[in-house]
């Protein structure tokens, strides 16, 4: 974790108006060397609009935390191929439309942390949550837990694992209102809501901006706190390279 | 079952194989389907019968897949195609998902294996070698689900075996895999060691055996897997 870079995140936390005016301008500051959790999977709940910023955007050295290593030519595949991304922590490596990440992977060019999906969900909520630490069954036996402390409970054996929080939560939701409540759509949440709890900037891209109150609060998926920026994406389609 | 001409004339189609998964889901299971075989083993399942099928990316009663132009980019399942819902549908994120499959909520995780052991150890997930496979919800299915059925061809296209003493491929979950079901045979994992149940119209036992590493046991003569007579 880096600390104390977000120059902006004062005035982020003073704003009742949390909309930028662009993606751009919601992912100026994110700098060298950031953790970023990147939600989306299969093609649905991705943040084109960010994604595409963050390719115009300097920050190298990246860590990014998301499902799958990519998919075709565009959104974090060219990240990739920017060579900005010095770290992968994925659940799926090898899809077979990951193939610009698996080209760096031989290459040696990328490092790679592989975990069990549901692992990594709940390491990013223990992450958001104050869950100092967690054992899991999940793994059990298997290459995901080389290396890892294990121990019985109840009698089944189970696996140590270690909040894994970022830096920048770069995320996608259906609606957010100014100020900052979100509601997801279909199978789109995926990772993007445990993930806005689990960075200390959240930027969440949305496809409708509306005034507080229109979202009634029992229908908020995200509630406001988590977010600190709130930017209008359009439909890029990046998902049709799947 | 490209090795012996008499295996692969019985073989059963993956059809044959995702109706006979359907009919050995108990009534009012919660059933997660992996990708390829298991996918079709919701086409065999009537309503009536009360199955909820959970997908990984967040969803309980997804429906079939929406008529061409009708795809809504916000409704997918876990293997990325396009889907209507049910009535009485949900939808919720990762953390929801997985702390389901995770806390034993999940009746029964259908899964396409590699490789299964004696003991019910499978493998999954990649093969030896660099730059292979991934690791997804299989893991956490696995070790969460309370029963796991897994599904596979009996060889390898070679001839090599796939139901063995040890997997030789990376594992996805010790101990896990309650029923066995290939083009060949229907096996139960039991503490005795692997039981055969059922086999492919036109074969023996002793057939299923001679492709098998770990000795099958028997109780009694096993029963047959049926071929729909249109494939």
């Amino acid at each position: 974790m880096l600390h104390g870079f977000f120059l902006n995140k004062e005035n982020d936390e003073l704003a009742s108006d949390k909309v930028y005016p662009s993606s751009r301008a919601a992912i100026a500051d994110i700098p060298d060397g950031a953790t970023i959790l990147l939600g989306g999977f299969g093609g649905a709940g991705i943040p084109e609009n960010l994604l595409v910023a963050m390719a115009d955007h300097p920050a190298r050295d990246l860590t990014v935390v998301t499902n799958h290593a990519g998919f075709g030519e565009r959104g974090l595949a060219v990240l990739l191929r920017q060579g900005k991304v010095r770290k992968i922590i994925c659940s799926y490596a090898f899809h077979r439309s990951a193939f610009v990440f698996r080209e760096l992977y031989l290459e040696g060019k990328i490092e790679l942390e592989q975990l069990p999906q549901g692992t990594m969900a709940e390491r990013i909520r223990a992450a958001g949550a104050g869950v100092s630490a967690f054992y899991t069954p999940t793994g059990v036996g298997t290459q995901a837990a080389e290396g890892k402390e294990t121990r019985t409970i109840n009698g089944r054996e189970a696996v140590l694992e270690y909040p894994l929080p970022g830096d920048v939560a770069v995320i996608k939701a259906h609606r957010a209102d100014r100020a900052g409540n979100l509601t997801y759509r279909g199978t789109a949440a995926n990772f993007n809501p445990v993930m806005a709890t689990a960075a200390p900037l959240t930027i969440a891209e949305v496809e409708e901006i509306v005034e507080p109150g229109v979202i009634a609060p029992e229908s908020v998926h995200t509630p406001s706190i988590y977010v600190q920026r709130v930017v209008r994406g359009e439909d890029l389609g990046l998902r049709s390279e799947t | 079952m490209a090795s012996d001409p008499k295996l692969e004339s019985c073989a059963l189609k993956p059809a044959d194989i995702a109706r006979r998964v359907a009919a050995e889901l108990p009534d009012g299971a919660v059933v997660n389907l992996g990708i390829g075989i298991p996918t079709l083993v919701g086409n065999y399942v009537e309503a009536e019968r009360g199955v909820l099928f959970m997908a990984e990316n967040g969803i309980i009663g997804a429906g079939p897949r929406p008529e061409e132009g009708r795809e809504d980019k916000d409704y997918i399942n876990a293997s990325r195609e396009p889907i209507t819902t049910l009535p009485g549908a949900s939808v919720f994120g990762h953390a929801d998902a997985f702390a389901m499959i995770r806390g034993g909520h999940i009746d029964i995780a259908i899964m396409g294996a590699l490789q299964v052991s004696a003991r019910g150890d499978l493998a999954n997930w990649t093969v030896p070698g660099l730059g292979k496979g991934g690791i997804g919800g299989a893991m956490d299915l696995a070790a969460g689900a309370r029963e796991v059925y897994a599904i596979m061809t009996h060889t390898m296209k070679d001839g090599g075996l796939k139901l063995l003493e040890d997997c030789s491929y990376p594992l996805t979950a010790r101990r896990v895999v309650t029923k066995l079901f290939t083009d060949i045979a229907f096996i139960e994992i039991t503490p005795d060691g692997p039981l055969l149940r059922e086999v492919a119209e036109g074969l023996t036992a002793e057939d299923v055996q001679a492709v098998s590493e770990p000795k099958l046991i028997t109780n009694g003569s096993p029963g047959t897997l049926m071929r729909e007579e249109t494939p």
